[in-house]
C-alpha cells in the first residue's frame, strides 16, 4: 500500500459522502412525487377521510415532508437509521436479515460466475476466431439479449415445473440441510449468473485480446514462450485493469438489480423489501435500502481502481 | 552445410484488410555465416522485418510463409511444428526489438524478464542466470548493473532499455540475435552508446547478428556485409566495403546518394539588406501549473530569443524531450507562451493564436510531423487542399478547383490524385499533401516541425529538393524543426541548437565541424558517417558524455 492508494480511498470516501446525500436527496423528491401517502395506503380503499386524517396525526405525517427528511438524516449521523411508517419496526431490523440474505445469493453467485467468466473469456481470447470463440461470443451475446425474468421463468418452467427437481420458490428458511441449500440456490444462482456473466465474459475476452496484440506479447513469443505463459504471465497482469472494472460493474447488480429475480423466487433480500416499502411510501426504508445500494455501488468501484493500481507498476 | 544461416527463395504472404492475398517477400534468398553480422536495409515495406522474423520461423499475424527454406543451424524452420519452433526461440536464436520501451512487459520487473529465456527453456538455475545478466548489464556499460534489474521498464531511460533489450537476447547464448532497427527511436548521442555496446558484445561472443534497419551510416558501423531489400526482393548483396563504395545497384546509389552533402545555392540576395520576417525575444513556456511568478511549473521552453530573415530559413536541432516542437507551437500561437515578444513581420503578435487576426494566422503556417495524423482521413486530398482557400481567401468553388490543380502541381503530386483519401497514399505522398494545405493559405513563413522524420532517407532527401525549388519560387521562409542534423543543413541558412529548453548556440552550416558550445559538439560528433571504421575511431570527451548524455 503507498500513498497513491491510500489518497485514492480518501479521495473516493468524501466523494462517496457526497454522492450519497446527492442520492438521498433524490431518492425524497422521488417519493415525494408519488401519488398517495402512507396513512391511506395503510388502511385501504375502505377508509373513512376521518380515520386516515387520525392515522395522518399520529404518524405525524402532517409534518413538512422535508423537516421529517432532514430529522431522518439527523438520525442517520448517530447510526438511527429510523423507523418504518408501515410497520413501526425500526428499519435496521427489518433489513438486517434481508441484507444477509442478499449479501448470501451475491456471495454465491459471485465465487460462480466470476470464476466462470474469467475462465471462458480467457479462453476465448487464448483462442481467438475458433468454433470455440465464436461459440462463447454468440452465447454470451445471446444472453445479454434475453431479458432475466425470461430466464428465470424457462428456469422454473424446465426445473420446478416440468422435471420438477427443485422449488419454484427460494424461501431459506426452510433449508434444513446443505441439499435443501443448493436446492434452493440453484435457480436464483443460474439466473443471476447468466445476466452477470455475458458482460464479464465480453469485457474479459476483449481486455485480453488487445494486449495479446502489443509487442511485448510478441517479445514473449520470440523468446519462445507457450500461449498459455503469453496470456498468464504477459497479457493478464495488464489487462487486469479493465477486467476487474468490469466484474466490479457486474457485481454491483447482485446489490440492487436483483429485484426481478428475487420476486419471481420470491426470495426474501433487500432489493424486494424496497419495492415494498415504496408500495407503501415507506419513506425511511426506502432512503436506507438506496443507501446501501449506493454504498455497495461506490465500494465496488473503488475496490476495482485499488486492485487496477496495485497491478499496474507505474502507478503503484 | 558450411553456413549457420542459409535462407532459399522465400515467399511471405500476407493478406491485406480487404482479404486480397499479396506477397511480401518475393523469393529472398540469404546466407549468414558464423560469427557474421549481416544488414538487412531497405524502406519502410520493403520487407527486411519480416525476413528477419522469419528467420525465428515467425510471421506477424496476417501473414504467411508459403514457400522457400530457412535453414538456421540445420534446421528447416519454415516446416518445423510451432513447438519446435518456441524451443529454438530464445534459445538458438534471439531478438531485439525496434522500441524496446513497448516490447518490456509494464507489469514485471526488468530482471524477470531478462532471464525469463533461461526459465522457459530451463537452461539455467535462476540465480546462476541473475548472475549472468548482471554480468551481461555491466559488459553493456549500463549504470548500476547490481540494482537495475530490481526497477520496472518506466523506471529506465529508452537508451537503456534498448541494451537491457540485448541482454535479454544474449543471455541463452543464442548462436544468431536479429536486432530489429534497435537505435531507430534513439537520440544520436545514446545511439552511440548503444552501438558501442551491441558491437563490443557482439565481437566478444563470437555471435552472428541479422541487423534490420533503414540508416545506411548506422549499418556502416556495425555489419560485415548489407543485403539491400526492395519491394520484397533482394537489390544487392555485397560486403559493406564494396556497398559503400561500389554499389552496382541503381537503388542503392539513390540510398547513398541521399547521404551525400547537397550542393547549396548562395541566396541571390544573400548580401542585399535583408529584412527580418519573425523575431521572438526571451520566450519562456512550458507545462503544469503556472506559480506566482507567471511562469509553468515545467519549462519546455527557457528564455529563447531569435531571428528569422525573409527569404532565408532557420533550423531548430536538438534531442527529443528539448523543446524545440513546444518552440514550434508558441511561434504559431497553439501553446501561447508564459513570457516573451513576438514580433512577426513588423507588428507585435499576439501571444495565442486565436487572438491574432486571420492575416496574421495565413502568414504563418505549420506543418506537422505525422502527416497520417495531421490529415482528415474522412476527407478527400481535394477538400484537405480546399479548406485554407476557402476560410482564408473566400475563393469560390471554380477559383477552388484551380487552385488545388496549381497546388498539387507544385508539390508535384499528379492532378487525379485529388479526389483521393489520405489512406490511399504514401507516406510521402501524404506529406505532400500536408505541405501543400500550408502553401494553399500563401504564408510567408511555414514552420516544419520534423516533417521529414517519418520518412524514408530518399523519400525525405525528395521533399527537401521539394522545399527548396519552392522557397526560390515563392520566397517563404521556413523554421525546419529536426532532430537530424543532415537534414537541417541540407536547407538552413542558419542553425539553432537547443538543449533541455534553452538555445545553446547559434551557427551557420558552413561552420558545423567547429561548434563552440560543448553540447554542440558532442551532438554534431554522434552523428554516424558512412566510414565503417567512424564508430572504432570515434572519441569522445567523456566529462561531456557525462554532463550532457544521461538519457
Amino acid at each position: 500500500m503507498t500513498s497513491g492508494v491510500l489518497n485514492l480511498v480518501l479521495k473516493r470516501l468524501g466523494i462517496a459522502a457526497v454522492t450519497l446525500l446527492i442520492v438521498l436527496f433524490a431518492v425524497f423528491f422521488a417519493t415525494s412525487m408519488l401519488p398517495g401517502d402512507t396513512a391511506s395506503i395503510l388502511l385501504g380503499q375502505a377508509a373513512t377521510p376521518e380515520a386516515v386524517a387520525g392515522l395522518r396525526e399520529a404518524m405525524h405525517l402532517n409534518d413538512p415532508a422535508i423537516l421529517r427528511f432532514l430529522l431522518w438524516l439527523l438520525g442517520l449521523l448517530h447510526g438511527d437509521l429510523g423507523t418504518s411508517y408501515a410497520n413501526e419496526m425500526p428499519v435496521a431490523a427489518l433489513i438486517g436479515g434481508r441484507l444477509v440474505n442478499t449479501m448470501k445469493l451475491a456471495g454465491i453467485t459471485t465465487l460462480l460466475s466470476v470464476p466462470l467468466a474469467l475462465t471462458l473469456g480467457i479462453t476465448a481470447a487464448m483462442l481467438r476466431g475458433s468454433v470455440y470463440d465464436r461459440t462463447v461470443t454468440i452465447l454470451s451475446i445471446g444472453v445479454i439479449s434475453v431479458p432475466e425474468f425470461m430466464v428465470a421463468t424457462l428456469a422454473v418452467l424446465l426445473f420446478a415445473v416440468y422435471l420438477k427437481w427443485l422449488p419454484a420458490l427460494s424461501s431459506v428458511n426452510e433449508a434444513h440441510s446443505l441439499t435443501d441449500l443448493v436446492r434452493i440456490y440453484a435457480m436464483p444462482v443460474i439466473t443471476l449468473t447468466f445476466v452477470i456473466s455475458a458482460q464479464m465474459i465480453r469485457m474479459t475476452r476483449a481486455a485480453v485480446i488487445e494486449t495479446l496484440s502489443t509487442p511485448y506479447v510478441e517479445m514473449a513469443l520470440l523468446k519462445g514462450a507457450s500461449r498459455s505463459r503469453m496470456v498468464l504471465r504477459h497479457a493478464l497482469p495488464n489487462a487486469l485493469g479493465p477486467i476487474v472494472n468490469a466484474v466490479a460493474l457486474s457485481l454491483s447488480y447482485l446489490v440492487g438489480g436483483v429485484i426481478i429475480v428475487e420476486t419471481i423466487f420470491n426470495y426474501p433480500g433487500i432489493a424486494k423489501l424496497m419495492v415494498d416499502a415504496v408500495a407503501t411510501r415507506d419513506l425511511p426504508l426506502i432512503q436506507s435500502c438506496a443507501m446501501i445500494f449506493c454504498l455497495g455501488y461506490l465500494f465496488l468501484i473503488t475496490a476495482a481502481d485499488v486492485v487496477a493500481i496495485m497491478s499496474n507498476p507505474r502507478l503503484r | 552445410m558450411s553456413n549457420l544461416v542459409e535462407v532459399r527463395n522465400l515467399r511471405i504472404e500476407a493478406k491485406t484488410d480487404s482479404g486480397r492475398l499479396v506477397e511480401i517477400i518475393k523469393g529472398v534468398s540469404l546466407d549468414i555465416a558464423d560469427g557474421e553480422i549481416v544488414a538487412l536495409i531497405g524502406e519502410s515495406g520493403s520487407g527486411k522485418t519480416t525476413v528477419a522474423l522469419s528467420l525465428m520461423g515467425y510471421a506477424r499475424p496476417g501473414c504467411r510463409i508459403t514457400s522457400g527454406e530457412i535453414n538456421v543451424g540445420g534446421k528447416n524452420m519454415a516446416t518445423l511444428s510451432e513447438k519446435e519452433r518456441a524451443r529454438l526461440r530464445g534459445t538458438d536464436i534471439a531478438y531485439v526489438p525496434q522500441s524496446a520501451a513497448a516490447s518490456f512487459n509494464p507489469s514485471s520487473t526488468i530482471m524477470e524478464q531478462v532471464i525469463e529465456v533461461t526459465r522457459i527453456h530451463k537452461l539455467m538455475p535462476p540465480e546462476q542466470a541473475r548472475q549472468r545478466a548482471v554480468e551481461l548489464f555491466r559488459a553493456l556499460s549500463l549504470p548500476d548493473p547490481e540494482g537495475i534489474g530490481t526497477r520496472y521498464p518506466h523506471q529506465v531511460s529508452g537508451g537503456q532499455l534498448q541494451r537491457l533489450s540485448a541482454a535479454m537476447a544474449l543471455i541463452s547464448d543464442p548462436k544468431l540475435v536479429i536486432f530489429d532497427e534497435p537505435t531507430t527511436a534513439l537520440d544520436v548521442t545514446t545511439q552511440i552508446d548503444v552501438l558501442k555496446a551491441f558491437k563490443s558484445v557482439m565481437r566478444a561472443g563470437g555471435v552472428a547478428g541479422v541487423y534490420v534497419s533503414h540508416d545506411l551510416a548506422v549499418v556502416a558501423q556495425i555489419a560485415d556485409r548489407i543485403v539491400v531489400l526492395k519491394g520484397g526482393e533482394v537489390q544487392e548483396t555485397g560486403t559493406t566495403a564494396a556497398i559503400l563504395s561500389a554499389a552496382q545497384h541503381p537503388y542503392t546509389r539513390e540510398l547513398l546518394a541521399a547521404f551525400e552533402p547537397k550542393p547549396r545555392q548562395a541566396h541571390a540576395d544573400a548580401d542585399a539588406a535583408t529584412k527580418q520576417l519573425l523575431r521572438i525575444d526571451n520566450v519562456t513556456a512550458g507545462y503544469g501549473p503556472v506559480r506566482d511568478d507567471g511562469l509553468p511549473l515545467i519549462r519546455a521552453v527557457d528564455s529563447v530569443s531569435l531571428v528569422v530573415e525573409k527569404g532565408r530559413n532557420l533550423g531548430v536541432i536538438g534531442e527529443s524531450g528539448c523543446g524545440k516542437s513546444t518552440l514550434a507551437r508558441v511561434i504559431a500561437g497553439i501553446h501561447p507562451a508564459a513570457t516573451g515578444d513576438i514580433v512577426f513581420d513588423g507588428k507585435d503578435l499576439q501571444r495565442a493564436a486565436r487572438k491574432r487576426s486571420q492575416d496574421q494566422l495565413r502568414e504563418m503556417q505549420i506543418v506537422f510531423q505525422y502527416a497520417d495524423t495531421a490529415l482528415n482521413p474522412a476527407k478527400p486530398v481535394e477538400d484537405i487542399i480546399s479548406r485554407p482557400l476557402a476560410f482564408y481567401h473566400r475563393l469560390d468553388r471554380q477559383a477552388r478547383a484551380k487552385r488545388v490543380d496549381e497546388l498539387l502541381d507544385m508539390v508535384r503530386l499528379p492532378r487525379g490524385l485529388r479526389y483521393r483519401h489520405p489512406s490511399e497514399l504514401s507516406g510521402g505522398q501524404k506529406q505532400r499533401v500536408n505541405f501543400a494545405r500550408a502553401l494553399a493559405a500563401n504564408p510567408k513563413l511555414i514552420i516544419c516541425d520534423e516533417i521529414t522524420s517519418a520518412l524514408d532517407t530518399v523519400v525525405a532527401s525528395a521533399v527537401i529538393e521539394l522545399l527548396k525549388e519552392l522557397q526560390r519560387e515563392l520566397g517563404l521562409s521556413y523554421i525546419f524543426i529536426s532532430h537530424d542534423l543532415s537534414v537541417v543543413e541540407a536547407i538552413c541558412d542558419e542553425i539553432m541548437v537547443m538543449y533541455n529548453g534553452e538555445r545553446v548556440e547559434q551557427i551557420t552550416p558552413d561552420k558545423l565541424t567547429a561548434p563552440t558550445h560543448p553540447y554542440s559538439k558532442l551532438l554534431f560528433s554522434s552523428v554516424p558517417k558512412l566510414d565503417p571504421t567512424w564508430l572504432d575511431g570515434l572519441v569522445r570527451d567523456p566529462e561531456l558524455v557525462s554532463q550532457y548524455g544521461h538519457r
